[in-house]
């Protein structure tokens, strides 16, 4: 069978399962647009700007567990998302962003709207393959998908040449992908497992550290059942909220930076720490000199070069979380820690994360709270700032793929284009897009295919018209220099939702929180957008100043 | 800090265009050092042999280790120092050789077991093969007639015996 390579790469991307792309048109990627017109087994989303393309994706993928695709022309469509496969490399997100290139004889000859797309991404993403010939696409994109999505998953990016997507040549999707040089290892060594089991049976102060690993490895259950059978004390970083109910009594809550004090001081009083699929961040570690000094390391991870890049490990398993700990399970049994249980207990009474209401202001934590209070069961989508912190905090996750966010590499913008991806992904949920006013806007354009799609998607905007978290550091480390981070000039957010075509709604005071998100609720045939008009100078605590040690934890100012 | 130690890898990758980039991109974009690196297709003309000479304390070797196997092109990845290897390396030395020098210099070369490739009325090119050691001695006398162009090839390196 001949068929053109954009017709070739439509066909693999069925076979792969592809129901979503997510796309904006251009010049050298127009014959694969032209092969999606009419398409009805994959539905082409048409995006306002390419960076909404990677973090819809992204959203779908982190959602759904499947890998998102992505779709741009060649020079600036790709250049454009750059930023959104930076966020889903620095998480692991699987995703396939696709982009169009200029005709092979124009490769290097600084032609219209080219760009060395594979040079530029190539230390954000896990693999690139540049296609110039149209009997390639199959094969590559049956390997693309196998890389995103096995091992550690990552983004992958696939270049094609504009006269591979219009020549035609035999079309052949490949049965299975063998790749030598790749084998992800999936089970740890028994060996190693057996090492860690013991060190798990001596412990007296031992904690489960668990990141988003465990998500992407559809592993909750098992870390559930073997947190449970061992009644060990559990933190969950802030990519893997979720993945223990945090409303277990044996939950710590996050970790780091702004996470909870018992955490912190778990960590700086631990004899063992379990660390599964997570990577010991600097925002978890503070300083490395302080963190966990009492405390062995089983570190479990299926990407051995995270093994002891930040902190010695005694214990290296590589692995994937599932098996691992499915393993783990067979061998472990209730661990007799009693006085450790009692200590956590204390730590978990005497310093939840609390905030004063000030004055009559709305207090960003409460509309978070509140903001749980009626959508318990939602997917929650946050940006990054305070709003992030704050709702990581305040809402309590409780099921894996809940709760998702830009954690490694913090990108403002990434949420609404996020929560488009998670909805179309996950039609029967509830999602919340929890935003700032700075982030909020960076991507504010995918509104109007929110708006298109009729999709339910309650924004909720912490508006303290700050740069919050900037403004916060410059609080507290720059002598109150508020240097850019003034955003009072900030538009009428309900109005410009008015605008743009969905519900907008105002909300300037604490009597009207509730009524404002019961009747968002109602609102099924498109988004709804919520200014929620909070208190200016609040900031995020507890916290851990860079470079200080975990024990050195600031609960709130005095 | 823990004492530096230098390293040299054989990195079999697949014979695409683009890997050297990927393993050159890891190096600059960790912040790890390369002293040498030579690349050339083996006698699998789909596979490419990369020698990689590289230095830094153990968890630093320890992650180029790791991240040079994470390569999706990286076939395999040997640490040649922690066996017992062979290593040679290739250096071409254009000397300023007076004709009444040639003699002497001819003298010293033949020490060095070092051929003649090139001879003009007032040049030799002398083409030498070793280990690091020998061919840092050989510079070290012949600069003493001028040497007027260098060019090695960086290392090439094996394990001994069976083991590949």
């Amino acid at each position: 069978m001949e068929l053109s390579g954009a017709r070739s790469l439509i066909e693999s991307l069925k076979q792969e399962g592809v129901e979503y792309i997510f796309g904006v048109n251009g010049g050298a990627a127009m014959p694969i647009f032209d092969a999606l017109y009419g398409e009805t087994d994959i539905k082409l989303i048409p995006m306002r700007h390419e960076q909404g393309c990677s973090h819809a994706a992204d959203g779908y993928a982190r959602a759904t567990g499947k890998v998102g695709v992505a779709l741009a022309t060649s020079g600036p469509g790709a250049t454009n998302l750059v930023t959104g496969i930076a966020t889903a490399y620095m998480d692991s997100i699987p995703m396939v962003a696709i982009t169009g290139q200029v005709f092979t004889h124009y490769i290097g000859s600084d032609a219209f709207q080219e760009c060395d797309v594979i040079g530029v991404t190539r230390p954000i993403c896990k693999h690139s393959y540049l296609i110039k010939s149209s009997d390639e696409v199959a094969d590559v994109v049956a390997e693309a998908f196998h890389i995103a999505r096995t091992g550690k998953p990552g983004p992958v990016v696939i270049d094609i040449a504009k006269d591979a997507q219009i020549k035609e040549a035999p079309y052949h999707y490949p049965e299975s992908v063998n790749i030598r040089s790749y084998k992800p290892q999936v089970h740890g060594d028994p060996s190693q497992i057996a090492k860690a089991v013991e060190l798990i049976k001596q412990a007296k102060r031992p904690m489960l550290y668990a990141g988003g690993g465990v998500v992407l490895a559809n592993a909750a259950a098992e870390l559930r059942e073997f947190t449970l059978k061992t009644g060990i004390p559990i933190t969950v970083t802030l990519m893997g909220l979720g993945a223990f109910p945090e409303t277990h009594p044996l939950a710590m809550e996050m970790p780091g930076m702004h996470g909870s004090c018992c955490a912190n001081y778990a960590f700086t009083d631990a004899d063992l720490v379990i660390a599964i699929g997570a990577r010991f961040d600097d925002r978890v570690t503070g300083d490395l000199g302080k963190f966990a000094p009492n405390a062995k390391k089983i570190h479990v991870d299926i990407d051995a070069s995270c093994i002891g890049k930040n902190v010695p490990i005694d214990v290296p398993v590589v692995g994937d979380a599932k098996s691992v700990i499915t393993e783990l399970n067979k061998q472990v049994g209730k661990a007799d820690i009693d006085p450790w249980r009692a200590q956590i207990q204390e730590w978990k009474q005497k310093y939840p994360f609390e905030y004063e209401q000030k004055g009559g202001k709305v207090m960003p934590q409460y509309v978070i709270e509140q903001i749980y209070e009626h959508y318990r069961d939602a997917i929650v989508v946050a940006d990054v700032g305070q709003h992030q912190m704050w709702a990581a905090q305040y809402f309590k996750f409780t099921e894996p793929r809940q709760w998702l966010n830009s954690g490694g590499l913090g990108t403002m913008g990434f949420s609404l284009p996020a929560a488009i991806g998670a909805q179309l992904g996950c039609p029967d949920k509830t999602v919340v897009n929890i935003n700032g006013d700075g982030s909020y806007i960076m991507t504010i354009q995918e509104l109007v295919p929110a708006i298109t799609l009729k999709l339910p998607l309650k924004i909720f905007i912490i508006n303290n018209m700050y740069l919050g978290m900037v403004r916060q550091w410059q609080e507290l480390f720059h002598g109150k220099r508020y240097s850019a981070v003034d955003y009072h000039d900030n538009p009428d957010f309900a109005m410009l939702a008015q605008a743009f075509g969905a519900t907008g709604l105002r909300v300037e005071h604490v009597e009207d929180v509730r009524p404002a998100l019961q009747k968002a609720k109602g609102i099924d045939d498109g988004p709804v957008v919520i200014d929620f008009i909070v208190a200016e100078e609040e900031n995020v605590f507890p916290m851990v100043p860079a470079g200080a040690g975990l024990g050195d934890v600031i609960r709130g100012l005095s | 800090m823990n004492p530096e130690e230098r390293h040299i890898f054989s990195v079999l990758v697949e014979n695409r265009f683009g890997v050297l980039a990927r393993v050159a991109g890891l190096f600059s974009g960790r912040g790890f050092n390369i002293d040498s690196l030579n690349v050339a297709e083996t006698h699998d003309e789909s596979i490419s042999q990369m020698t990689l000479v590289t230095h830094g304390d153990a968890q630093i070797i320890e992650q180029i280790y790791q991240h040079l196997n994470r390569l999706i092109d990286v076939i395999e990845v040997t640490d040649l120092t922690t066996g017992t290897h062979v290593e040679r390396e290739l250096v071409l030395i254009k000397l300023s050789a007076k004709p009444q020098e040639r003699a002497e210099i001819l003298q010293v070369a033949e020490i060095f077991r070092a051929r003649v490739v090139d001879v003009k009325p007032t040049s030799l090119t002398l083409e030498i093969t070793g280990d690091e050691g020998k061919l840092n001695a050989a510079i070290e006398v012949l600069d003493t007639y001028g040497i007027l162009e260098l060019a090695r090839t960086g290392k090439i390196a094996m394990l001994r015996g069976t083991s590949v």
